[in-house]
C-alpha cells in the first residue's frame, strides 16, 4: 500500500486545474514511475493524487499545418521513440528517451513527467533544450507558452504556479529541419540507470563543412539542464575539424557548474562535459550530412 | 479509505472489484486474486520480477496504482500456458536451462512474451536491451539469452 490520502482522476485538463485549485497540496501523477517511489519512501506522506494516467487529451504526438511537431505531456518514453513522427523529424530525442530506466519504465514513464519532476538528469530535457522547445502550460488564467530553457528554477523545481499544469512540448520546424542530432548518456551501466552525465548536441551543416546552427546542451552538468551558449557561438559558422572538437570540449567545461555526488565527483565530470561534446558534435555532425 | 470500483480482465476473464486507491497493481493480483506467480522483487521498478503485460506492454505492477488497472487487458504468467502446454517463451526457457531459483522467472517469461509476439526480428545485443528491466541474480544472464534467442526463432 502506498502512503495516499486522496486520490482524484481529471477528466479534461480544466478539471485538472479546478482539481490543482482546490486541493493546493495535490501533484499530479501521469506514469508514476517517479512519484511513487517517492511516496513509497515516505517523502510525501498523506500524498494527495491528481491523475493524467489516462487521460487522452494529454497523449499522442501530432504535426501541425506550420511543421510544429507537438508532443503531449502524457506520452510515455516508448511512445515517443516508437512515434512515426519522431522516426522520420527528431529520431535522436527518440533515441534520448530510449535510454531511460528499462522497457518497463519506457512503457509507463512519460515524457511531460520527465520535464515536470525538474531532474537535472532527466533524459528527454537535454535534447529538449537543443531543440528550443516550447512548453504550452495551461492555468487558472488561460494559456502560456514558455520555452524550456526558462522553465527550470532549480533541481526538483520547474516554473509551474498553482493550478498549471503542462499541455504541450511544442518543436518548431526551423527547430529541426535539417538539423542531425546525437545524446549520449553516460552512466555506470549500460540499461536501468540515471545518468551520470547527458549530453546532446543538434546542428546543421553547410557547404560540406561548415557548422550552422550548433547546439549543445547537458543534463548533470549544472543544477538543471542546460545550454552552453559561449561554444555554440564560437562553433558556428566555423568549418569542422578535429581543433573544433578540442575546442568545443574545453570551452564547455568552462560553462558548465556540475557537483560531486555518490554517482561522480565535479572533476569527474567536468572530464565528462568535455569528452562526451566532442563525441556527441561528432555525431551529430555526420548525422546532419557532413563530410 | 477511499475505494474505486474497476473491471479489468485477467488472462481473459473478466473481473470488477473495489479496489482500495492505495493499492498496487500487484497487490492486488497476489492478495486479492491470488495470482501468486507475479513476484514482488525490489518495490521500486528496478527488478522486473513483478512484469506483467498490460495492453500488451510489459508493466512493473509494483509501481503501478491498481485503479489504472480499469478497462485494461491483463496478462501473467498464470495464463501463458494453455490446457497444460507451455507457452514459447516457457517451453524456451525450460530447454535452455535459464531457470535456478525461479523467482525472475515469470517477470522474464512476461519480457521474452512481448518480444515474441511483437513479431519483429532480435539481434542478441536487442535481446539484452529488452530484458534489461529484468534481473536475474542466479543465472548470469546467458541462458536466459539462449532462451529468448530460442522463443524468437
Amino acid at each position: 500500500m502506498f502512503d495516499i490520502a486522496c486520490y482524484e482522476e481529471a477528466q479534461s485538463v480544466e478539471h485538472a486545474i479546478e482539481l490543482m485549485l482546490a486541493k493546493p497540496k495535490a501533484r499530479l501523477i501521469a506514469g508514476g514511475t517517479d512519484l511513487l517511489l517517492h511516496i513509497r519512501e515516505g517523502k510525501l506522506p498523506d500524498a494527495e493524487l491528481i491523475s493524467l494516467h489516462d487521460l487522452t487529451e494529454l497523449k499522442g504526438i501530432e504535426l501541425e499545418q506550420d511543421g510544429t511537431i507537438v508532443i503531449k505531456p502524457v506520452t510515455t518514453f516508448s511512445e515517443v521513440s516508437s512515434h512515426p513522427l519522431i522516426k522520420q523529424h527528431l529520431p535522436f530525442l527518440g533515441e534520448a528517451v530510449d535510454t531511460v530506466g528499462g522497457p518497463q519504465t519506457r512503457h509507463a514513464g512519460t515524457i511531460g513527467g520527465n520535464i515536470c519532476n525538474g531532474a537535472t538528469s532527466a533524459d528527454s530535457a537535454s535534447t529538449l533544450f537543443a531543440l528550443n522547445a516550447q512548453l504550452q502550460i495551461a492555468g487558472p488564467s488561460g494559456i502560456r507558452v514558455s520555452s524550456i530553457l526558462d522553465f527550470y528554477k532549480g533541481p526538483g523545481k520547474v516554473n509551474l504556479a498553482a493550478g498549471e499544469i503542462l499541455t504541450a512540448i511544442r518543436i518548431s520546424s526551423e527547430n529541426y529541419r535539417g538539423f542531425g542530432g546525437h545524446y549520449i548518456k553516460f552512466a555506470m551501466r549500460n540499461a536501468m540507470d540515471i545518468a551520470t552525465l547527458g549530453c546532446s548536441v543538434i546542428c546543421k551543416v553547410r557547404d560540406g563543412n561548415i557548422i550552422d546552427d550548433f547546439r549543445l546542451a547537458l543534463g548533470v552538468a549544472a543544477p538543471t539542464p542546460m545550454r552552453c551558449f559561449k561554444s555554440e557561438s564560437a562553433v558556428n559558422g566555423q568549418p569542422f575539424s578535429e581543433e573544433l572538437l578540442l575546442k568545443t570540449g574545453q570551452l564547455a567545461i568552462t560553462e558548465v557548474n556540475p557537483r560531486t555526488s555518490w554517482r561522480a565527483s565535479k572533476e569527474y565530470r567536468l572530464k565528462l562535459v568535455e569528452e562526451l561534446s566532442k563525441r556527441a558534435f561528432r555525431e551529430a555532425y555526420q548525422k546532419a550530412g557532413g563530410l | 479509505m477511499q475505494t474505486k470500483k474497476i473491471t479489468f480482465t485477467v488472462n481473459g476473464r473478466e473481473v470488477t472489484l473495489e479496489v482500495d486507491i492505495r493499492e498496487s497493481l500487484l497487490e492486488t493480483l497476489r492478495n486479492r486474486l491470488q495470482l501468486i506467480g507475479t513476484k514482488k522483487g525490489c518495490g521500486v521498478g528496478e527488478c522486473g520480477a513483478c512484469t506483467v503485460l498490460i495492453d500488451g506492454e510489459t508493466i512493473d505492477t509494483c509501481i503501478y496504482l491498481a485503479v489504472w488497472a480499469d478497462g485494461k487487458e491483463i496478462r501473467t504468467i498464470e495464463g501463458e500456458a494453455v490446457d497444460g502446454k507451455l507457452s514459447k517463451a516457457q517451453q524456451a526457457m525450460l530447454d535452455e536451462g535459464a531457470v535456478q531459483c525461479g523467482f525472475c522467472t515469470p517477470g522474464f517469461v512476461m519480457s521474452i512474451t512481448s518480444m515474441v509476439e511483437s513479431g519483429k526480428q532480435y539481434t542478441r545485443e536487442e535481446i539484452k536491451k529488452e530484458i534489461s528491466g529484468n534481473m536475474c541474480r542466479c543465472t548470469g544472464y546467458q541462458n536466459i539469452v539462449n532462451a529468448a534467442e530460442r522463443a524468437l526463432k
